[in-house]
């Protein structure tokens, strides 16, 4: 297979396959939190897609180019959350300086983004299934955000309907949506073994 | 640290809060990564739950030994770095005693490092509070976590392999639902036992 191939491959594997939120519970809290009105949540994935992009990239670099040629991987855990907590501190003074209307818009989401299971964890499976190109940890990185993205809308999709149904008084509110996920979760096994 | 010592019967509330009243995953809603995770067999989240504690532990010490030293600005990022020291040691401690364990639970150990309940642990009670305070509501916030992974782990454990701990508690018959042991099982029990949970409190008030 060709290097094109297998970004494509990767990518989608990542976005509907091994989708973080339902095959591997990451980033769950904003999932079950932000995802009321679909506008917020497509806010908040665009937020994620941008900050996990940025992180894997530069936790790959970092890890291979500094941790692993000096022996420091002991530290590997503490570097990486210093890179994604300056990375989101980046984005929030870029997007206040140059895009205010956005970051109105954005509020809280922007520091919560920081304990979002989802950037840690990909940045940590990017290191556990050992991807060894720059490249194609970009795209995994990127598939990644979108897969979250992707997740949170259909999410809201439904609870913006879920508002006009009847459901139980006992079952309203978090438990219903830990539910729905759950079915949508059976939904998208459907797609496993579908590369590879 | 004088006037922790007077608070005897408060110190025991603050203890009992984190078992029930404030139990972190089924009333603040907080930690549902590694909760619906780790539990698909009780083993792996009894080993959660004891990272959980420890790390909570510790973090809480330090933290709030230094409170009074921390910018505001800077708080959550002093607490992050406190956290991820202590799940390192963690995981080290694990990836050489316990290896198969570390092998099942994979990231999930250093993703404690983003874990709500000790974050908000630490913002809402460490930093506040002396010492002791912090550690007996850590430990009671730890014990409330690991017990709750542990009644989830178990219902999951039960219905998908008829076993618990290894000992064959379904009678023969019993088909093992194999749906349980995936992300399906973890996602609908929780939500049942969240409605469980109301339906309790609501039968008490």
């Amino acid at each position: 297979m060709d290097t094109l191939s297998i970004l494509l491959m990767g990518f989608i594997s990542i976005v509907i396959i091994n989708n973080l939120v339902f095959t591997k519970f990451l980033g769950i809290c904003p999932y079950l939190g932000v995802s009321g009105r679909i506008d917020m949540a497509f806010g908040m994935g665009l937020a994620v897609t941008f900050v996990v992009t940025l992180s894997g990239m530069l936790t790959w670099m970092i890890d291979h180019w500094v941790l692993m040629r000096m022996g420091l991987e002991v530290t590997r855990y503490v570097c990486f959350i210093l890179v994604i907590a300056s990375s989101v501190q980046l984005v929030e003074m870029y997007l206040r300086k140059f895009f205010p209307s956005l970051y109105e818009s954005f509020g809280i989401f922007l520091p919560l983004i920081t304990t979002n299971c989802a950037i840690l964890g990909l940045c940590l499976f990017i290191n556990l299934w050992e991807i060894d190109n720059l490249l194609e940890a970009v795209v995994l990185s990127f598939g990644a955000g979108i897969g979250f993205t992707m997740a949170i809308c259909i999410m809201a999709g439904i609870r913006e309907n879920l508002n006009m149904a009847d459901v139980p008084e006992s079952l309203k509110g978090a438990p219903i949506t830990l539910i729905t996920a759950g079915i949508l979760t059976l939904a998208f096994m459907g797609f496993a073994g579908m590369i590879r | 640290m004088a006037s922790d010592k007077a608070k005897g019967p408060e110190l025991g509330q603050t203890f009992i809060a984190g078992l029930w009243k404030e139990n972190p995953v089924f009333r603040l809603l907080l930690g549902m990564c590694p909760t619906l995770a780790v539990t698909a067999a009780v083993r792996p989240a009894l080993t959660m739950g004891c990272c959980v504690i420890f790390v909570l532990v510790c973090s809480n010490i330090v933290v709030s030994l230094m409170r009074n030293l921390l910018k505001p600005h800077l708080r959550i990022l002093m607490f992050t770095l406190a956290i991820a020291t202590f799940v390192t040691i963690a995981d080290l401690f694990l990836k050489a005693f316990q290896p198969d364990m570390s092998e099942v639970l994979g990231p999930y150990v250093p993703l404690i490092i983003v874990n709500c309940i000790i974050i908000c642990r630490a913002e809402a009670c460490a930093s506040k509070n002396g010492m002791v305070v912090s550690i007996i509501d850590a430990v009671g916030m730890g014990l409330g976590f690991t017990l709750t992974l542990c009644v989830l782990a178990g219902v999951r454990e039960l219905l998908s392999t008829g076993m618990i701990l290894d000992t064959k508690v379904m009678p023969e018959a019993f088909v093992p639902w194999a749906a349980m042991s995936m992300p399906v099982g973890a996602f609908i029990t929780l939500g049942l036992m969240l409605g469980l949970v109301n339906i309790i409190t609501k039968e008490a008030s």
